[in-house]
């Protein structure tokens, strides 16, 4: 990369531990917003469970309503992270080093955000032991491993657990260096964690290829995580939902708004934290231009999904259809959808100028995922609304004032879990950022002084 | 033979590799010692590490058990508690085919982290002797000699730049070799 500059290690240090060590004014501004919007956000998880999903606006046959579409929304963010650090971990690409930790971190509270509600949608929470969790066999009670409920559990368990695993691994060499400052109760933490972490040869030849070896494994969990959590949908037999298409339109809309959430959070990183030095506009370049396919990409996958649905004429399906393009709120959505996703901010990443305006980029990925919460909906809802074919059991979804306080709050306990995880470790991996600066030198190209990078194969 | 250790430590790496090439002068071999930094530095920069790891089996171990555990939930369950649904076979291999995966990747994500630490001879609460200045970026050189070169080893360091050397107060207990020197081609 043509713009790192080479930085003094103290200097690199104390500034991506600036979060650690210190608490600006606008970090306790966000921790009291945020604060606040989930006080509210438990008030109605307890409110609901306390009542019943009666206070929601599910009926039958309109049972998964915002906390489903909110569930495969957060699934989907939670793609870019591992996706984006893996890839860049893989082929080695030399700007992944100020965006990789974040990332995982996105994807890891993402996840659990995301876990939060299927759990809470079922009205008693504590039950759905009896449907994931082989634990009553004396009343011969077991999962039935056929159904897409429990494959989904599984998938993403499988995600959450391999993720906090790869973020651990990868963090222990920065553990241990906050070990070797750290003062009070954060000492014996810090300690604990570090394992003993000294720094020797050895362990570092094994951390490096622990990352290649969880990279691509954690590869191929994140493909298989959203073709099932698109199964949940596709192996039923309702209008619109049963299509095979589902799998990979689900995997590139996931990239899509996964990515976008990725610049949304090293905006946000370098508002906060003033990590101007290391996520670069250059960081928004190279993403903007993977902004530009993955977008590209997705709307192939989107109107895939439309014809299988019109060209295999099944009336339901063809109805549903119509429902969606014709009516209120549908047709917002499809707007929004297309607007947002695409047709405002595609036009704007063609342009390098633009990709390295930090605040277009910011507001752009705002944009995108607007459009593609939307996009959730608009697949999720409908499909239900007209399940069956008589009139009199069809159904018009409206969210209730329990359910939209629960969406708001999982935008704000995402932002809130990464600033708590960064009060605690470096948002940013201090020793993946010291190494790209061992191996940058300076070479004469003629007149020209270009910063390189020497790598290693 | 009672090992006794010596850090010595470096600003910079120029100093450090002088550092390795006087040990190698009073004797002291490559296996004898490693070296701290706070990143990886490239491969061979302070010589070439003959050690090896074993790390990339985990994972086909940990696939292997993650594979067998996927399949006894998913078939066993379904021959020992047999229910029939919609008509659909009792042992029904496409959905048996995902969980199995999942418990696989996860079996094997596992079982890399696993053998990282191990591999990287963690957890290791009992110190050897270190410095925090190492992750400020200064470079140690932790040897591990024999009682009676101890001072010649100290001298070298010091010979070659290094800011500061410490030893360790007394030879470690338990063990009369340490684990590097135990280790398939070395010669301490």
């Amino acid at each position: 990369m043509q713009e790192r500059r080479n930085l003094p290690q103290m200097e690199v240090i104390q500034e991506l531990l600036l979060p650690v060590t210190r608490t600006t004014m606008w970090m306790w501004v966000a921790f009291i917003i945020l604060g606040t919007i989930l006080a509210a956000f438990g008030f109605a998880i307890a409110w609901m469970v306390y009542w019943g999903i009666g206070v929601t606006g599910l009926n039958r046959p309109g049972m998964w309503g915002f906390m489903i579409v909110n569930f495969v929304f957060w699934i989907g963010i939670s793609h870019a992270g591992v996706m984006i650090s893996a890839i860049l971990r893989l082929t080695q690409a030399e700007w992944r080093r100020p965006v990789t930790r974040a990332a995982e971190v996105m994807t890891m509270f993402s996840l659990m955000t995301a876990l939060t509600y299927p759990l809470i949608h079922t009205g008693r929470p504590w039950r759905t032991l009896y449907w994931v969790f082989p634990y009553d066999f004396w009343r011969g009670i077991f999962p039935d491993v056929r159904s897409a409920l429990v494959m989904d559990p599984s998938a993403v368990i499988t995600y959450l657990t391999g993720t906090i695993l790869f973020i651990y691994i990868t963090t222990v060499p920065d553990i241990a260096m906050m070990r070797d400052r750290a003062t009070g109760w954060r000492r014996p933490l810090y300690r604990v964690l570090a394992l003993g972490w000294q720094n020797g040869e050895r362990q570092w030849v094994i951390q490096t290829a622990t990352g290649f070896l969880l990279a691509a494994l954690m590869l191929s969990i994140f493909v298989s995580v959203h073709s099932i959590v698109s199964w949940d949908f596709s192996f039923s037999l309702d209008p619109v939902w049963h299509t095979s298409v589902w799998a990979p339109y689900f995997v590139i809309g996931a990239v899509h708004s996964g990515v976008s959430a990725a610049v949304t959070l090293m905006v946000l990183m370098r508002w906060m934290f003033g990590f101007d030095k290391y996520i670069r506009e250059e960081h928004f370049d190279a993403i903007g231009r993977l902004l530009v396919v993955v977008a590209t990409a997705w709307v192939f996958f989107f109107m895939l999904d439309v014809f299988f649905a019109l060209f295999n004429q099944d009336p339901r399906e063809t109805a549903v259809m119509k429902m969606r393009f014709e009516q209120w709120p549908y047709t917002l959505m499809l707007v929004l959808i297309f607007v947002f996703g695409y047709f405002i901010p595609v036009p704007i990443w063609m342009f390098r100028k633009f990709r390295r305006n930090i605040k277009l980029m910011f507001w752009t990925s705002i944009m995108v995922n607007i459009g593609m919460w939307s996009e959730r909906y608009w697949l999720v809802i409908p499909g239900l609304e007209r399940k069956y074919e008589w009139t009199f059991d069809w159904n018009y979804y409206r969210p209730g004032i329990v359910e939209i306080t629960l969406i708001v709050g999982s935008f704000a306990l995402v932002p809130f879990l990464f600033m708590c995880f960064s009060k605690i470790f470096p948002p940013v991996s201090i020793w993946e950022e010291k190494e790209g600066q061992y191996f940058l030198q300076e070479i004469k190209v003629g007149k020209a002084s270009i910063p390189a990078i020497v790598r290693e194969f | 033979m009672a090992l006794r250790d010596v850090l010595g430590l470096y600003s910079d790496i120029d100093s450090a590799v002088a550092g390795v090439d006087k040990l190698a002068e009073v004797g002291i071999h490559r296996e004898d010692f490693e070296v701290l930094t706070n990143a990886p530095y490239p491969e061979g920069a302070f010589g070439h590490d003959h050690s090896t790891s074993r790390l990339g089996l985990w994972p086909v171990v940990g696939a292997c058990c993650g594979f067998a555990v996927g399949l006894l939930i998913t078939g066993g369950t379904q021959v020992v508690y047999p229910m029939v649904t919609d008509g659909k076979p009792l042992f029904s291999i496409p959905p048996m085919v995902i969980i199995m995966y999942e418990g696989t990747m996860l079996a094997a994500v596992i079982f890399t982290v696993l053998g990282a630490i191990f591999e990287s001879r963690l957890p290791r609460f009992s110190r050897e002797i270190y410095d925090t200045r190492i992750t400020d970026g200064y470079i140690g050189v932790l040897v591990h000699s024999p009682e009676e070169r101890v001072d010649s080893a100290a001298a070298a360091m010091r010979a070659a730049g290094a800011e500061d050397v410490r030893m360790a107060e007394k030879a470690p207990a338990k063990a009369s070799q340490p684990a590097r020197a135990k280790r398939k081609g070395a010669s301490a």
